[in-house]
């Protein structure tokens, strides 16, 4: 009988090759973890041989580095430089190309899409950005047809975490680590001695008629065990956690003197916006060729710490670098409910490892939380 | 909610079909959609204007909302983009995308004294309202405009607020921060009619637009004369790149402008306004 939502079937190591070359045959673009500029980059794989098997990462504040793992895992690590936010909403899409015609000028659309992408390797906080974003970009009113048709036609291959990174947070963040429903395969990687095997898991038909179509084993109780055991070891691990009242805290401070102190440190460069799997903000950019005759707009992602993001007539609405920190984690954590239904933040950690001096977002919410308390302590002395 | 258009990131092709000269630094464009068609909008919504190659801006639509063969736009040159629109000839083609954002509740002010308060070029996207309220007339109580412009030279659409108090049914107040020339006049803030405007205000609605700061004192002073937070509505300024709330810019607060604005209640927005470098 065909495997069904919800089905559980055995992969061994070898047959993770016969996943990939399945997906590619059904015309997906495989999208998995690779090593590359000493990180673990998301491209383009074709084979098992392309993951990065042995290889782990460490993530502290203003720091990330791989090492090699403890076993041969392909999933060791916990994740990449970047989420999949590149390959579902690219850094740099031409909107359009207009020509000049007489005195005005005709359009021709942007730029055609692709083959469907097979994610493969998208972590419980990830797929929650996934979604966070479909949020931003499928919105009533406005659905973002690009970013839709290539949500639309992805394939989610999710892998589930066994371990955490000392940045990870997602257990407080609500996102993991234990993976949601929203994808169509999902992996748990198990190693015991020289045995090397997946749990798969169907979470759609499309992932199902794949896991029939490579006519694997069903699972032992020892094995579903030990991948029902994964998650609970990845949330157990983490260190950091963030307040479930982030967007109270962060309504209430608008006018804290917290942000000064922020600002000594930040640097505006903007790091945080760019590895953020949710952060959507883009600029447009308007060009000419040198005969003046043809134009294209092309749409790039942009960063609120940017000076010339806030820019009207007479000047910048945020100057200070405090005020464009107070609009970044303020949006992420508060704003965003209010816009999307959620929060921004899934707690994968990203903008504290790949901050240059190591701003914590988990740190500077709990250093608004305590100020306020300390001046509800102050008012409650003057009255 | 408003309703977008079609294709909302796609500039329609407008034919410039004449272009005024208004002050030293801000003319009206006259545009005519190039494929035909009709181009229908609400008082207080903008348009994002594409010069070809050179970028785009967004503007307020300034002309007659029961007039949809012909949009207008009244436009300062304050930029790149808008210095652009400014060398461009009737004959010549802009893009246009839109409309966008939220309209001044004209209608929802039947029966109120209506008070109009604009500061500088703010009185272009204010005057669609002033055409709509004009055209309703009878259903308003007093039709209060209050203007202030920096210098008699910079006062917008001169001839027309002399035409608005030439009528019986219509109080005009203009004010200037500077006297120049002939001027005899009033100078000093706007907010200083508003203290002394003749309307009700248990039963007034104001839509006020302007510079920030202006704004804020004019709030105040309606606030001081016991007008409702609730019946105030102001139009805001912010960064714009997309108009359908998806590059993030315009954002103040919880707020996209593009979508949840231009336009706001007071009373939906009193929080956000005293915050600095919001």
């Amino acid at each position: 009988m065909a495997p069904s939502i919800g089905a559980k079937v055995v992969l061994l190591r070898e047959d993770l090759d016969r996943l990939i070359a399945e997906l590619r045959e059904r015309g997906y673009v495989v999208i998995g973890p690779t090593l590359g500029e000493g990180a673990i980059l998301y491209e383009e794989v074709t084979s098992s041989g392309d993951l990065p098997a042995g290889w782990s990462d460490v993530a502290e504040a203003a720091a990330y580095r791989l090492q090699e793992g403890a076993d041969r895992r392909l999933f060791g690590y916990s994740l990449a430089a970047q989420g999949w936010k590149r390959h579902l909403y690219p850094p740099r899409q031409r909107l359009f190309l207009a020509e000049r015609a007489g005195r005005g000028f005709r359009l021709s659309s942007g730029e055609a899409d692709g083959a469907p992408m097979a994610l493969l390797g998208v972590r419980a906080c990830e797929l929650a950005a996934i979604q966070i974003q479909d949020r931003v970009f499928t919105k009533e009113g406005f659905t973002e047809p690009g970013y839709a048709g290539r949500r639309r036609a992805a394939f989610i291959v999710a892998v589930e975490c066994g371990r955490a990174a000392a940045t990870c947070f997602c257990a407080s963040a609500g996102t993991g680590p234990a993976v949601g429903p929203g994808y169509d395969l999902l992996l748990n990687e198990m190693i015991d001695g020289d045995a090397h095997r997946f749990l798969a898991t169907a979470g759609s038909d499309n992932g199902a008629a794949i896991l029939g179509g490579l006519s694997c084993r069903p699972p032992t109780a020892a094995e579903l065990s030990s991948a029902a055991a994964q998650p609970a070891a990845a949330a157990a691990q983490q260190q950091r956690r963030i307040s479930a009242d982030a967007a109270g805290v962060l309504t209430r401070a608008a006018e804290s003197p917290h942000w000064e102190a922020v600002s000594k440190r930040c640097l505006t460069c903007g790091n945080c916006t760019m590895v953020c799997p949710t952060c959507f903000c883009t600029t447009v950019e308007d060009i000419t060729d040198l005969s003046g005759d043809i134009a294209e707009r092309w749409r790039q992602w942009d960063s609120c710490f940017t000076i010339d993001y806030s820019y009207i007539h007479g000047g910048s609405v945020r100057q200070s670098g405090a005020a464009r920190y107070r609009q970044w984690i303020t949006h992420k954590l508060a704003s965003w409910h209010r816009q999307f239904g959620s929060s921004g933040c899934v707690g994968c950690g990203r903008c504290i490892a790949w901050c240059p001096v190591g701003i914590d977002i988990t740190a500077e919410l709990h250093a608004l939380e305590q100020a306020e308390q300390v001046s509800k302590g102050g008012d409650n002395g003057a009255d | 909610m408003t309703v977008l258009p079609a294709n909302p990131m796609s500039p329609r092709p407008f034919r410039i079909l004449k272009v005024v000269r208004e002050l030293s630094d801000t003319f009206t464009l006259l545009l005519q959609p190039e494929t035909g068609g009709a181009f229908s909008f609400r008082p207080g919504q903008f348009n994002m204007l594409y010069v070809f190659g050179a970028g785009e801006v967004p503007i307020s639509i300034s002309g007659e909302p029961a007039e949809d063969r012909q949009l207008v736009h009244t436009i300062r040159s304050v930029g790149p983009v808008t210095q652009a629109l400014g060398r461009l000839k009737a004959g010549d083609v802009v893009g246009v995308r839109g409309p966008f954002g939220t309209p001044w509740p004209v209608e929802d002010a039947f029966g109120d004294d209506l008070a109009i308060i604009a500061g500088g070029v703010g009185l272009a996207p204010l005057r669609p309202a002033i055409y709509q309220a004009l055209a309703n007339r009878p259903r308003f109580g007093k039709l209060i405009i209050m203007y202030g412009a920096r210098t008699p030279q910079d006062i917008l659409f001169r001839k027309e607020l002399e035409k608005w108090r030439s009528r019986f049914d219509v109080n005009v107040h203009v004010t200037v921060d500077h006297a120049t020339g002939q001027w005899a006049g009033r100078v000093g803030v706007v907010t200083k009619v508003v203290a002394k405007a003749g309307f009700d205000p248990l039963h007034t609605t104001a839509l006020v637009c302007g510079p920030e700061v202006m704004m804020r004192y004019a709030v105040e002073a309606l606030e001081e004369r016991g007008v409702a937070a609730s019946k105030v509505h102001v139009s805001m300024e912010r960064n714009m790149k997309c108009g359908v709330g998806l590059c993030g810019h315009c954002q103040w607060g919880p707020h996209f402008v593009c979508r949840d604005g231009p336009v706001f209640r007071f009373s939906d927005v009193a929080a956000l306004f005293p915050v600095r470098e919001l």
